[in-house]
């Protein structure tokens, strides 16, 4: 039998594995099951007005998720999404308060995001320490500075271009904003990243097996610094992002944005354990979380249902990847 | 050929199982929303609290729930995912407005923060009332509803004055979180209410408790280290009362101080009644809640909105009352406190 | 010098060596894992390394390769000095591994897997500036080599997870094949292999030295060896201890070089 042989099914083909022609089936369906179940109990749930509104609440977490992928790909994990992104809104804040020119503040915000990242990056793949404990680190280290720095307030931000990404326009019926587009566009780039360059190639190939990695000659250190480095630009946008969703400089939001944006890229179907997802799942996933939270107030149920089959689903998935890598 | 078999048997079963439980769930949420789903023409009030577990807004949300029965309206509850959470509490704003709220309850999280997604709200013809802590600009919401922390301030700062009678004041502070408003509002309050301005000498010195008892023990006890002649404690809530109590009695002290707090939650009442806290001052969130649900009622009964700041008011609490201050005691406040 | 050792090196010897290391040293903390190892590789054969485990002969390859950077000592290529810092070095100069542990990312499929760390890029705009794969290319290039191996493979774009062991023994082997320009390097290709597929593995070995490379393999199977080896390079505790030729020894000989039981002395 030659390589000529008809395919054998994909072991892929799992609800929450990934497959070559269709990326996160398995999510896509949880998400359209959602979707079925909200529309048939509250007409309104499939309204142009709430679909935008899903869209724009997933802006924040669902950007943030698109670094967290690219750092959980390579076996790693980031703690301090929320902080740097945070980081981001208070220091281009406080600089247009200040009277400096706002694209010139933005532009500082994310480079200062960007070597955050960075920061991190050279601790994990140059002294080898472990992700967990390096942005867990910065995580401490950013909220007790932001908070100094700011005194322990949050301020309004009132600027043009600041709160640009916050403007809308209109498709037929929807009403969406600039930072839906800015999310989807950050999507693509980095998918097109991921699955058509020697970059993204070399990524999957390191989170998978770093030492076939350094065998094959990638320069398997770098590409962890630059991943890093990559994901704090990421949380550096976001932050321009959240400045337009909500014209607010906290110091005390995104808490949560951690596990929020695990979450979304765990129910999309990304393994824990590195190289194996993708960024459409992460999508997905952000999304599932979103339609869930705003179909169960539609739906007048208690929201803490919303955490309850989010769990569910977190287990779910991890299941699956841990079952799919056993059979091996 | 043999591989292909192999592989396919591999993979039936985790597919078959993940189908299962996807569905599952799925229809377990039909389930659970066929119960439960309003009718289109239920009248649907919505309330945002700042977190799911202070027992302040737990009890907020019983008696919105109480008082939503009543009144034939539908209540959906949210609240943001932690102390300070601006984000979730917008999000919430905005699928309530989508589910069709007649009116929105909320306790912001962050005064300014969410002005622009509360000017939609009412926009679309949303009754907006803010419970207990006001936005900034406080007319950016249709009405408030919340205690006077100012009142409430100057009712604790009035009684530690006529419990110390003449004796020379020796003021500790145990503050929350400077520059919170209504930490500024209950400070400025108790300094007026005592009849001293900011930088009265008598002021021995201040701590930050964030509000949780184990900080305020230890600012207490660096307060007493630094003057052992403190003779008056203010305290910004009942967990700040205790933890200053605890410091209090470390050095011998807890009975030649007199303890005064602010919140009314049944635990700081308890206190009272054992005469850890000399006095406290309680407030009514579930007043605030049901006055709240009654306004919206109103509301979409004959459009008439409530308009302005509405005191839901505060008691002094205390077994020892002192002439010329209205008081009730720890009795009258067990039955009337929130929180277990 | 024991009767045993016929000196690779003979002076005047007119073979040209492909690749040559002096006094190679590697330890790992207290573990001296090369101990002043010489190595010599002559055009056009096929070289067995043999050696019980922990001989180092795994070591010994990987600094060949620039997976290891030896402590001391030297290696040439074709007469000259190189210094690999790392395993791309080495790639760059023709010199292609089938490594003990296959060193394949599992989650990927073959045609990743064979072009590893030297994708193509499609041609025109799209590669240069886009730096786009051309993943159909690699593909097509993928099924031809494995073709080439006769390997049972289910399909192309199978994930190597879910080959056997042996065709992914195959996917390592076919990567060093195609890619090799001056030597291949295999640490124990046949490991995991039925009688088949270790037949297949052979001739392949074969085919490559017909190709006029050089084969360095490492094997603990001496039928094999006696089989395909023009010289056996014995190594015994980070040492060489011997080479010889199966022509003029035993597998008994080379078993008791290998443990000891025989002494030869250093050429
Ligand atoms: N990365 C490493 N760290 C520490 N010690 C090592 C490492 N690699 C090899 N060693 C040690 O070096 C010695 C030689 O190992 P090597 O892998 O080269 O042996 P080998 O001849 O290939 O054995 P085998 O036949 O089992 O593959 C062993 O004692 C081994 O424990
Ligand atoms: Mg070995």
């Amino acid at each position: 039998m030659s390589s000529a042989t008809p395919s054998a099914p994909e072991a892929g083909a799992g609800l929450f594995s990934r497959t070559k022609t269709i990326p996160a089936v398995g999510p896509i369906l949880v998400l359209l099951a959602f979707c079925l179940v909200f529309a048939v109990t509250n007409p309104r749930f499939l309204a142009p007005h709430n679909l935008s509104i899903i869209l724009q609440q997933t802006i924040v977490v669902g950007t943030l998720a698109i670094g967290q992928t690219l750092v959980i790909l390579t076996a790693g994990i980031d703690l301090a999404v929320g902080a740097i992104c945070v980081l981001g809104t208070i220091v281009a804040g406080k600089m247009v308060n200040l009277g400096y020119d706002p694209m010139l503040s933005m532009l500082f915000a994310a480079i200062l995001c960007t070597l955050s990242g960075l920061i991190a990056g050279a601790l994990v793949s140059r002294l080898d320490l472990p992700p967990f404990i390096v942005t867990l680190g910065t995580l401490g280290i950013l909220t007790a500075a932001l908070r100094l720095i700011s005194k322990g307030g949050a301020f309004p931000v009132q600027d043009d271009f600041l709160g640009l990404t916050g403007n809308t326009f209109r498709i037929g019926s929807f009403v969406l904003t600039y930072g839906v587009l800015a999310m989807l566009l950050l999507y693509a780039i980095v998918w097109y990243l991921l699955n058509e360059t020697r970059w993204g190639r070399h990524l999957y190939a390191i989170g998978n097996n770093p030492e076939a990695a350094r065998l094959v000659g990638i320069p398997v250190r770098l590409h962890l610094l630059q991943v890093y480095a990559l994901a704090g630009l990421i949380y550096g946008i976001t932050a321009w992002l959240a400045l337009g969703r909500i014209p607010n400089a906290d110091p005390n939001a995104l808490q949560t944005a951690n596990l929020d944006s695990i979450t979304a890229v765990v129910i999309g179907g990304t393994s824990l354990f590195g190289g194996r997802g993708g960024l459409v799942g992460t999508l997905i996933g952000a999304l599932i979380v979103g339609v869930l939270r705003n179909g169960l107030t539609l739906a007048g149920i208690d929201p803490l249902w919303q955490d309850l089959v989010t769990g569910i689903l977190v287990i779910v998935a991890v299941a699956f990847d841990q079952l799919s890598r056993r059979r091996r | 050929m043999q591989t292909s078999h192999h592989d396919r048997s591999r993979h039936v079963l985790p597919q078959f199982m993940a189908g299962c439980a996807v569905f599952a769930l799925a229809f377990g949420l039909v389930g659970a929303v066929g119960i439960s789903y309003a009718h289109a023409e239920d009248v649907i009030v919505g309330l945002v609290t700042k977190t799911e577990v202070n027992p302040f807004f737990v009890k907020m949300r019983q008696a919105a729930e109480a008082e939503a029965q009543t009144k034939g309206l539908k209540l959906i509850a949210r609240a943001g995912k932690f102390d300070g959470d601006n984000e979730g509490q917008v999000a919430a704003i905005e699928d309530l407005i989508s589910a069709g709220a007649k009116g929105i309850l909320v306790t912001p999280n962050n005064s300014s923060g969410m002005l622009g997604v509360i000017k939609k709200a009412r926009d679309a013809g949303v009754l907006v009332i803010a419970l207990d802590t006001a936005t900034d600009p406080a007319d950016a919401v249709d009405a408030t509803f919340a205690t006077d922390n100012l009142e409430a301030g100057v009712q604790q700062g009035a009684y530690a004055k006529a419990a110390l009678g003449d004796k020379k004041p020796v003021i500790a502070m145990l503050d929350g979180t400077p520059g919170g408003t209504v930490d500024t509002f209950r400070h400025d309050g108790f300094l007026k209410g005592f009849g001293i301005a900011e930088g009265d000498p008598a002021i021995a010195g201040a701590a930050i408790t964030n509000g949780a008892q184990d900080k305020a023990q230890v600012g207490m006890e660096n307060l007493l280290s630094k003057n052992g002649d403190i003779n008056v404690v203010y305290t910004i809530n009942e967990p700040a009362a205790a933890g200053g109590y605890q410091a209090l009695k470390s050095f011998g002290m807890e009975k030649d101080v007199i303890l005064t707090s602010i919140d009314g939650g049944c635990a700081g009442v308890r206190n009272v009644k054992a005469g850890i806290i000399a006095a406290t001052v309680m407030q009514f969130p579930y007043k605030m809640a049901s006055m709240g649900v009654d306004a919206v009622a109103e509301y979409a009964a004959t459009g008439k909105k409530p308009s302005g700041f509405i005191n839901t008011g505060s008691y002094l609490i205390t077994d020892k009352p002192m002439p010329g201050l209205d008081s009730k005691d720890s009795e009258w406040g067990l039955q009337n406190c929130w929180g277990d | 010098m024991s009767a045993l050792a016929s000196a690779p090196n003979q002076p005047g010897d007119s073979v040209r060596n492909v690749l040559e290391a002096r006094n190679l040293v590697k330890s790992y903390g207290h573990v001296v894992a090369l101990d002043g190892v010489d190595f010599d590789l002559r055009a056009g054969e096929i070289l067995a390394v043999v050696g019980d485990n922990g001989a180092g002969k795994s070591t010994l390859i990987k600094t060949l390769t620039g997976a290891v950077v030896p402590d001391s000592g030297e290696i040439l290529l074709d007469g000259q000095p190189v210094h690999f810092k790392g395993p791309l070095d080495a790639r760059h100069r023709g010199i292609e591994a089938v490594y003990q542990d296959l060193a394949v990312a599992p989650a990927l499929d073959i045609p990743s897997n064979l072009f590893l760390g030297r994708e193509l890029l499609s041609p025109g705009i799209l590669g240069s500036v886009f730096r786009r794969l051309d993943k159909r290319r690699m593909r097509e290039m993928a099924a031809e080599a494995m073709a080439d191996l006769k390997f049972r493979l289910p399909s192309i774009t199978s994930r190597v997870e879910n080959l056997s062991g042996g065709q992914r023994q195959g996917v390592a082997v076919a990567r060093a094949a195609v890619f090799a320009r001056k030597l291949v390097i295999m640490d124990e290709p046949t490991a995991a292999l039925g009688v088949r597929e270790t037949g297949q593995v052979l001739e392949l070995i074969r085919a490559i030295r017909d190709r006029g490379l050089p084969v360095v393999l490492i094997s603990h199977n001496m039928p094999n060896v006696f089989e395909l080896a023009d010289r056996i390079c014995i190594m015994r505790l980070g040492k060489r201890a011997a080479v010889v030729s199966p022509k003029s020894h035993t597998m008994a000989d080379v078993v008791a070089i290998m443990t000891g039981a025989v002494k030869v002395e250093a050429g």
